[in-house]
């Protein structure tokens, strides 16, 4: 009875289409985007921030990125690590040879890098589709990795092959504990978030969405193929890239091509088919499943009081990825944000049954 | 429906002119040597046999099939090969015999994707949703709305279409073909698993779309009833060849088309 | 010069066939369900690992005979808990529930099998063989393991081909890829259908997993050779069994090839650190070819009909 609309009128086309028409959605996200930026520092721990809030937020981003591409425009993609490291490594060569950059800079010039690349690799997907596309972008997954691997400019003649960056500063302003870093991470998840909603409720979202479900009627009423798939590919990737410098800089601090692998791919793909194709919370429900899933695992043993080896708890990680995906495909192949729709359906009638 | 008295014929000048053309799958002929046309503000009907060819006709003139032989002329020009977007950038919308809609997306969503074309506003102006961008959003809702009360589908606007019955996704398409503001509109077996009185409707707006709009109208039917009321002139494949092109009453006395109906001539 | 060349070649085409195996257990679930199963690595593992445990406290073919019943139990499994509940779904869902498939029997494998490396013997001779000694001063070298896989390779082509061609179950398994509901409706029981061609491809699967864990030892990165198999799947087409074995063939010397040819070239312009062209040689040329006939060399061309 608190979940109703009645007396909710939209006396307009602007309100009935606004992101939550329902006074009482709105109200829940402004109130959990307040708590966010405003209560959670007040109580969170180191551990709280940087095992578990950064990298869903990170993530989240990526899985925008990918979720544009696979959820809202249908090409299966398999490369998102490469993108990834994309964004990271060009973060990387840009700080490092340019120092007095400015760190917002250094990260939209990592999402411009990616975004590029993206487009380069995207360019067969006006040919191919489906699995076939899944395997070309594997292509740019291993190519990539190899690249950063093997090119030493990139690694800026490393020996060892890993960099490392040191912290960074906004403005002046050192961001140098996890609280700072949570804040300014969630700042771009929010913004960025709210951009690719406002994309994909326009005129360039149902492009997308046109293409996925049926191609050849998009292209009847006027929807060029070239620019929906490139477009999608350009904005997908630029998401990655931001996703991958955060990734590098602020989680990782030091890392090799190897942190942005072909389970790194498979990661990211995971996270919006359990979260749910063609939804932007769907993409954070799936980052915070598939960050929180393993933490929850490597507790297990010590709650239940049985000794585990590492080795094991992955073993028992990768049995449990597998059958939830399976489970979840059977139950409801529209992941986690589906089913959050449906619990506000139920709720709409609680406490009535019908 | 109307008065089987017939339409006065609309002497409108040729809208689309068809020469000559073949169209062929590896060995298997779906068009050989058809030509006619299609006069502006007219309801034109295409039947035939099974297999005769007419949808394959329809995909030739809206670009998703390249004929090997022949010359379409649209609005007083020549086309070379054409991709279906270039069909519709010129003015051509069409419907499809399996409903061919957006599964994924709602019935608003569906014929708001049908004003693509008229919708300016860049990428820029998109993620912010501001200002232009949000002004041409509702703008556009406003004409899709208009669509959405002259085809009586308020209803289900928010509804996914995949979840509609049959008859209603074929409206919604309808819709979505409407929202383009063809100059000419084809209509593959519209009537197609309709009852009585969906066809009724279907054949009100069709009408409603000619006469209102002034909407040239290309259509294949199977339902004879429906040819002889709505439309003004027929033509007459069999086996991929014309045989008949004419008024309705001409095509419906006339023998060659009697006997391919009843399967005498092959 | 030549000589290098011709052994490489050689021992490319050789390792060629063996992709080509595993690629083969993609075809025949794809051609017979429409389902692209990207458990596959994961079954050749999990097989190769069966055998490889059970090989050390028991004959090899008794440990071949259980392994094969074991891989047919992985079948019904596969067919009951997942399968069944997905017909008519999107390619794209079954797609991602072998996915998932692959994920949990990686897992479960290495629970089960433990996750050491093993080896496989199989009592083949493993002396190198030489040949063509009077043309090239110490003869080209073979690797015989390689040479048994090829031969058996072939044998099981062979005989896949004429089943699929010929006979009523064959037929069956190609109407069930092309239609799932329209199989159903003229009474294949898809169950059934599905159930042996999953087992079949498990077959496929333990062969590979054997002749490669023989060859490198059975560990985790054998997974990671049906990756490999994607590339070959795409030159050859993802429904034909002798595409398999070209695409295998082009993929396993194209790689070999390129690592010894075209490296040094570039390690030499770029100022590389290294080779490892291989890890990415055969998906870009699948992608090349992709551009030019996405349906690869045998592969149908899709005609989409409105």
């Amino acid at each position: 009875m608190f979940y109703r609309e009645v007396g909710q009128f939209k006396t307009s086309y602007g309100a009935d289409q606004a992101i939550f028409p329902i006074a009482q959605d709105r109200w829940f996200v402004i109130a959990l985007i307040a708590f966010a930026f405003l209560g959670v520092p007040l109580f969170a721990g180191q551990y709280l921030y940087t095992e578990m809030l950064i990298p869903v937020l990170i993530l989240s981003i990526a899985a925008i990125g990918l979720n544009i591409l696979t959820g809202y425009c249908g090409q299966l993609s398999l490369g998102s690590g490469g993108f990834m490291a994309v964004g990271a490594y060009a973060a990387y060569n840009l700080a490092l040879r340019l120092p007095e950059t400015n760190i917002i800079l250094v990260f939209l010039f990592a999402g411009v890098m990616a975004m590029l690349v993206g487009l380069l690799f995207g360019l067969p997907s006006l040919r191919i589709k489906g699995f076939y596309l899944a395997v070309a972008t594997l292509a740019s997954q291993f190519f990539l990795e190899w690249a950063f691997a093997r090119v030493k400019w990139f690694t800026n003649y490393a020996p060892s092959g890993s960099v490392a960056v040191s912290r960074i500063e906004l403005f002046g302003f050192p961001i140098d504990t996890p609280a700072k870093t949570y804040i300014f991470v969630l700042a771009i998840a929010v913004v960025l978030a709210l951009a690719a909603k406002n994309l994909v409720r326009g005129r360039i979202g149902r492009m997308w969405m046109a293409i996925r479900d049926m191609d050849i009627a998009a292209e009847i009423i006027g929807i060029r193929p070239l620019h929906a798939k490139l477009s999608a590919f350009a904005v997908s990737s630029f998401y990655i890239g931001v996703a991958g410098a955060l990734w590098a800089f602020l989680r990782l601090g030091s890392w090799e091509p190897l942190a942005f692998d072909v389970n790194r791919s498979f990661q990211v793909l995971f996270m919006i088919i359990i979260g749910g194709l063609g939804t932007i919370l769907g993409s954070f429900l799936g980052a915070a499943f598939i960050v929180l899933i393993p933490i929850c695992l490597n507790q297990l043993p010590s709650w239940l009081g049985i000794a585990m080896s590492t080795a094991m708890i992955s073993h028992i990680e990768f049995m449990l990825f597998g059958a939830i995906i399976v489970f979840f495909l059977i139950v409801e192949p529209h992941g986690l944000a589906r089913l959050w729709a449906i619990a506000k359906e139920k709720l709409r009638l609680w406490p009535f049954p019908y | 429906m109307r008065a089987p008295s017939g339409r006065d014929t609309v002497a409108g000048d040729v809208l689309l002119a068809v020469e000559n053309v073949s169209l062929a799958f590896g060995g298997v002929k779906a068009v050989s040597g058809v030509s006619f046309d299609i006069r502006k503000g007219e309801i034109r009907a295409i039947i035939g046999p099974n297999g005769a060819g007419k949808t394959s006709m329809l995909n030739v003139i809206n670009g998703f099939y390249q004929p090997q032989q022949g010359r379409i002329t649209f609005k007083g020009k020549p086309r070379a090969t054409m991709r279906p977007y270039e069909a519709a950038l010129g003015g051509i919308a069409r419907t499809f015999q399996n409903v061919a809609l957006f599964k994924g997306m709602t019935a608003l969503d569906n014929i708001m994707a049908g004003r693509t074309l008229k919708m300016r506003r860049g990428f820029f102006w998109q993620l912010l949703r501001l200002g232009p961008a949000l002004a041409e959003e509702i703008e556009q809702r406003h004409r899709v709305e208009e669509i959405i009360d002259f085809l009586k589908i308020q209803h289900i606007r928010k509804i996914q279409v995949g979840k509609l019955p049959y008859g209603l996704q074929k409206r919604v398409e309808l819709g979505r073909a409407l929202a383009m503001e063809p100059d000419l509109l084809l209509l593959d077996e519209p009537m197609a698993g309709m009852n009585l009185e969906e066809k009724e409707d279907m054949s009100r707006f069709i009408l409603d779309v000619n006469a209102h709009y002034g909407t040239t109208i290309a259509l294949i039917e199977h339902d004879m009833g429906v040819v002889m009321d709505l439309s003004d002139r027929v033509l007459v494949l069999d086996h991929g060849i014309k045989i008949a092109d004419g008024t309705p009453t001409e095509v419906q006395a006339d023998q060659a088309v009697i006997d391919a109906y009843l399967g005498l001539s092959h | 010069m030549l000589g290098p060349i011709l052994e490489t070649l050689i021992g490319g085409l050789m390792t060629g066939v063996l992709y080509s195996l595993v690629a083969l257990g993609f075809v025949l679930i794809f051609k017979a369900s429409g389902v692209f199963n990207f458990a596959q690595g994961a079954m050749v593992l999990f097989a190769a690992l069966s055998f490889a445990r059970l090989s050390e406290f028991m004959p090899l073919v008794i440990a071949f005979a259980l392994s094969v019943l074991i891989m047919i139990a992985l079948a019904y499994a596969i067919e009951f808990l997942v399968l069944r509940h997905l017909v008519n779904q999107e390619g794209i869902i079954l797609f991602m529930a072998t996915l998932g498939i692959a994920y949990f029997l990686e897992g479960f494998g290495q629970t089960v099998w433990g996750s050491d490396i093993y080896k496989i013997s199989l009592g083949l001779p493993t002396n190198p063989i030489f040949i063509l000694e009077s043309v090239f001063p110490g003869g080209l070298l073979i690797d015989p393991v390689e040479l048994i896989a090829a031969t058996i390779c072939a044998v099981m082509v062979l005989v896949l081909a004429v089943f699929f061609q010929v006979t009523r179950v064959g037929r069956a398994l190609r109407a069930v890829a092309d239609d799932h509901q329209a199989a159903q409706s003229v009474g294949i029981p898809l169950n059934q259908i599905w159930l042996m061609v999953w087992a079949v491809s498990g077959l496929v699967a333990l062969v590979a997993g054997m002749m490669w864990g023989a060859k490198l030892g059975v560990q985790f990165s054998l997974s990671l050779i049906a990756l490999k198999a994607l590339p070959v799947l795409i030159l050859g087409g993802f429904t034909s069994i002798p595409g398999a074995i070209v695409g295998g063939l082009i993929v396993g010397a194209g790689e070999k090839l390129a690592e010894v040819l075209l490296a040094p070239v570039l390690i030499r312009t770029f100022d590389l650190a290294g080779g490892g062209i291989e890890n990415w040689f055969a998906y870009v040329l699948a992608l090349v070819f992709l551009l030019f006939r996405p349906q690869g060399l045998f592969g149908e061309r899709i005609i989409e009909r409105v």
